[in-house]
């Protein structure tokens, strides 16, 4: 590959998932996470209660990301062939078990939160 | 809801609002100023090298008449191929519209190039256009002799068990069509390699793993067989690359034969005919005779050769692939060795290696660089040193992502990290998700 820059990689990115897309899941990332970040600087704890849920929530993103991304590649697990191999599959497992995590969290405090005393 | 500490946060959003807006900046590369000139530059061909280049020179030039020549309104997206002959993506995924890919500012002449007259410097179109230039850029790709193979014909494909899909996205599919019923009820499986230079080298092989996968799935092991006949005496120009796929052949239990290029075909008896080449070691004496091969689906590969327009314009090499015709140019620079104003890029590129659109992103740049520099009166710098990638497939789910040079050496994008020789995942995702992407990124002019 050729002049591997920044650039190149949002255009890689963009050309995937077409240019409204891309920007529409970088936006919700953004989001979700700028809403993390704001009900643990509004709340200034974390509410463990909610975390817990969270917690539990992780394997089932972890999961959904593997199949997720093995359907989109018509792949399956035993085409994984080496250590990097592995090191792609957990990785994807554990952005989807992040990105359930602070899903969850997120929605949690935002939606269902329970009114101050 | 409490609002207590929200001045605080909001302070802090805004200041990683500010902070993230810093680091997007710091990822967006510097723009080399525009060169300003009257140069006509022409350019035949709008496929994968033609749109990639137009797309940089926009970006580059200013005020420059750019002419891009080409009668073909759609774009292939022709790595893509091998993956539609396996059934694994739809035709309509290699297809694009040139006009989406065209900068605005430029002239597109929807005719095909007539002839090339490097003497007075024009380009005739084949409604009689003649188009002056200063710079000429050939990138009209190749031409599939279908002709050359006695029997067939392209309106054979999908039917008797033959396959060719190197011959575009619908018979690609058909390809599928022919080769799905073999994965199905099995048989003889023939696959072919043709006697000339070739774009892509590795899709032959890819196809037979692909369809051997398939196969081994489907009708299952024992109850087909996978020949593959090749005129050449590897199965890979690169030796190290050659010796991986013989062991491969050995471990899939295929069965490789040399010097073997595909004569005729007979669908009515499903018989092919090959004329064979062996050199007997003592007394150096070749000697050809011709073999029939059996099958129940037939992969016909034909010669490859420049186009027409070019072979009649003087500007293909005299001494070497007389029978094919590639443009003449300078291996490094893939500057026109008699003509230095035209430059020559692509499948029609009388250079070692690198009929693909791989090269094409590596060859794009230099010829950029020279052209540009000699619109300034200055010698480029910019070195092609053959650089070729083949993400060779070995079963849907897995490839090797073979890298190389001029030299034969490897020169892995990621050394280290994803080996070259070994059937990864990871080359496979790449094959499968990024390759297009990357594609289409290097057609725009940003890869």
């Amino acid at each position: 590959m050729k002049d591997l820059t920044f650039g190149t990689l949002i255009a890689v990115f963009e050309e995937i998932f077409g240019r409204g897309l891309f920007w529409a899941m970088v936006v919700a990332a953004v989001l979700v996470t700028l809403g993390y970040i704001y009900v643990l600087v509004r709340d200034r704890s974390v509410s463990w209660h909610k975390f817990l849920l969270a917690q539990l929530s992780m394997p089932f993103g972890a999961v959904a990301a593997v199949l997720f991304v093995q359907v989109m590649t018509s792949s399956h697990l035993r085409d994984i062939g080496g250590p990097v191999d592995l090191i792609v599959l957990l990785g994807v497992a554990g952005m989807g078990a992040v990105g359930a995590a602070i899903l969850v969290y997120t929605a949690q405090s935002l939606f269902f939160r329970k009114p101050n005393p | 809801m409490t609002l207590k500490g929200l001045p605080t946060s909001r302070r802090a959003f805004l200041g990683l609002g500010v902070a993230g807006l810093a680091a997007a900046s710091l990822g967006v590369p510097a723009r080399a100023a525009r060169v300003a000139t009257k140069a006509r530059i022409v350019i035949i061909g709008a496929g994968a090298a033609g749109t990639a280049l137009v797309n940089r020179l926009v970006e580059r030039l200013e005020g420059a008449a750019i002419t891009i020549i080409d009668a073909r309104a759609e774009h292939l997206y022709q790595p893509g191929l091998s993956l539609v002959a396996a059934g694994l993506k739809p035709a309509s995924y290699t297809l694009s519209q040139n006009s989406d890919w065209l900068p605005d500012g430029i002239t597109l002449v929807s005719e095909n190039a007539a002839a090339i007259d490097p003497i007075t410097k024009t380009v005739a179109t084949t409604s009689g256009q003649s188009i002056a230039y200063d710079f000429l850029i050939v990138a009209p790709g190749l031409v599939l002799d279908h002709d050359a193979i006695e029997g067939f014909s392209l309106d054979m494909v999908g039917t008797n068990g033959i396959g060719a899909l190197y011959a575009g996205p619908q018979y690609a599919a058909k390809t599928w069509e022919a080769a799905s019923k073999f994965t199905q009820e099995g048989g003889v499986g023939l696959f072919t390699r043709p006697g000339t230079e070739m774009k892509c080298a590795g899709a032959p092989l890819k196809h037979t793993f692909l369809i051997d996968d398939i196969a081994s799935r489907g009708v299952g092991a024992g109850k087909y067989e996978i020949n593959y006949a090749a005129p050449q005496q590897t199965l890979f120009s690169v030796p190290i690359v050659h010796e991986k796929l013989r062991m491969l052949f050995e471990e899939r239990g295929f069965n490789g034969y040399y010097g073997r290029v595909l004569k005729s075909i007979d669908p009515g008896t499903k018989r092919a005919t090959f004329i064979e080449t062996k050199l007997d070691a003592g007394t150096k004496i070749e000697t050809k005779t011709d073999v029939e091969m059996p099958y129940d689906y037939l992969h016909v590969i034909p010669p490859q050769r420049a186009p027409d327009v070019i072979r009649q314009s003087g500007l293909s090499w005299a001494d070497k692939w007389t029978d094919q015709g590639w443009v003449e140019v300078d291996m490094k620079t893939l500057r026109h060795l008699r003509y230095p104003e035209i430059f020559a890029l692509g499948d029609v590129a009388g250079v070692p290696k690198g009929k693909k659109a791989a090269s094409v992103k590596w060859m794009v740049p230099v010829v950029e660089d020279h052209l540009i520099a000699a619109i300034e009166g200055r010698e480029g710098t910019e070195v092609y040193d053959g650089y070729t990638s083949c993400p060779m497939i070995t079963r849907v789910g897995r490839a090797m992502l073979v890298e190389f040079d001029y030299h034969n050496n490897l020169v892995p994008s990621f050394p280290g990290i994803i080996a070259p020789l070994e059937e990864l995942w990871i080359s496979w995702l790449m094959k499968e998700v990024a390759l297009k992407a990357t594609y289409n990124a290097m057609l725009r002019g940003k890869a």
